[in-house]
């Protein structure tokens, strides 16, 4: 029981480092504003989502599993909030998203 | 929150929370709308296991086009329409649409939102009629 | 180990997002990669509790996640209207550019 729980936190955190990272590169090699908005978005919820179980799963039913479901809800709520308060002051400034080639016709913004 | 439950400690966190209640009273600052919280339970419980199912799968998509050597992005702003009625629903499909990586909701107005994607497909518009709906069913509690 | 695991990856992530928080040309850029280290900085603080064996370190995740939503809206609203408090604009004459302005010379 123990080893499986061990196994299962163990999967959970290196998936957490694996898009924690992924985002971070993300960040790094997107091109322009707008794009980044989304590498930040995979680690604010896939990364910190599988971060916060495995750790969940390592302390088991204690005060602090409560702590760390306590972090989860709050940044589950703020962090796409945040998100869109930055893209919406950057619209509101003039900042427009390019429009693939393809796409322009039907664009109406 | 700290595990310790002596009187004098419980004491000062419930004198604190008097005295925090009865200042913002005396400032007169509540403002009068009381929100009703009228969401279907046993929808709400569900939409949020679809939600994680959605979240993982886009997770993957975006994941891939960061780790693509070519990268295949094609941004586009386009608009959504939202059928829900209250604010806290709406409020629920805007975060839904934000928290899904790939897309982002960059302007809300009353009854349509700006979305703008990542990775653009032509059947972008319809996954988000598809959460739309599910949305409106945990409001209103009918069939998703 | 596990958790040596996560505090290097993170660690990483967190030399990432400063680059870019150095190098971001626009405001907007910065904001968001301000944002973004603050996120990874909660889980930061959460993995180390765990790695040296003092999950107290939580509360203090806990009250960092709080100010980093907080910090991110009050440096938005400062770019935005150049006034953090209640600072009244007139309805028809809220500064859209983030230009610097002086307040008197638009009230």
């Amino acid at each position: 029981m123990t080893l499986l729980i061990d196994i299962l936190s163990w999967v959970c955190i290196l998936g957490g480092v694996f898009f924690t990272v992924v985002g971070g590169i993300g960040l790094l090699r997107f091109p322009d504003f707008w794009s980044r908005l989304h590498a930040v978005s995979v680690s604010d919820s896939a990364g910190m989502l599988l971060f916060i179980f495995g750790m969940c799963l390592q302390a088991g039913f204690t005060l602090v599993t409560v702590k760390l479901i306590l972090i989860g809800f709050f940044m589950f709520i703020t962090g796409p909030t945040a998100t869109h308060a930055i893209a919406n002051a950057a619209l509101v400034t003039g900042l427009r998203p390019p429009v693939a080639d393809d796409l322009k016709e039907d664009d109406a913004a | 929150m700290s595990g310790v439950y002596s009187p004098l400690i419980v004491g000062f966190g419930a004198m604190s929370a008097v005295i925090s209640v009865f200042v913002i009273h005396r400032m007169n600052v509540v403002d009068q709308d009381r929100i009703p919280l009228q969401l279907h339970p046993v929808r709400i419980v569900q939409y949020w296991l679809w939600l994680m199912g959605e979240i993982a799968k886009s997770n993957i998509a975006v994941t891939k086009a960061i780790l693509a050597r070519d990268m295949p992005i094609r941004q586009n702003l386009f608009k959504t329409n939202c059928s829900q009625k209250t604010e806290l629903a709406q409020v629920i499909f805007a975060n839904s649409i934000t928290l899904t990586p790939g897309t982002i909701t960059v302007e809300t107005e009353d009854d349509h939102f700006w979305v703008h994607a990542l990775c653009y497909s032509d059947d972008d518009p319809a996954a988000l009629d598809d959460m739309d709906a599910r949305v409106l069913a945990v409001e209103t509690g009918g069939k998703a | 180990m596990m958790f040596l695991v996560g505090a290097i990856g993170l660690f990483v992530s967190m030399v990432l997002v400063l680059v870019r928080l150095y190098s971001g040309p626009t405001l907007y850029d910065r904001v968001l990669a301000g944002s973004s280290f603050g996120t990874t900085t909660v889980l930061f603080i959460g993995v180390i509790g765990f790695l040296t064996g003092r999950p107290d370190f939580l509360d203090i995740a806990l009250l960092y996640a709080l100010i980093n939503f907080v910090g991110t809206i009050a440096v938005l609203k400062f770019f935005r209207y150049r006034a953090i408090g209640d600072h009244k604009w007139p309805r028809n004459q809220v500064p859209l550019d983030p230009s610097p302005q002086n307040p008197e010379d638009v009230a």
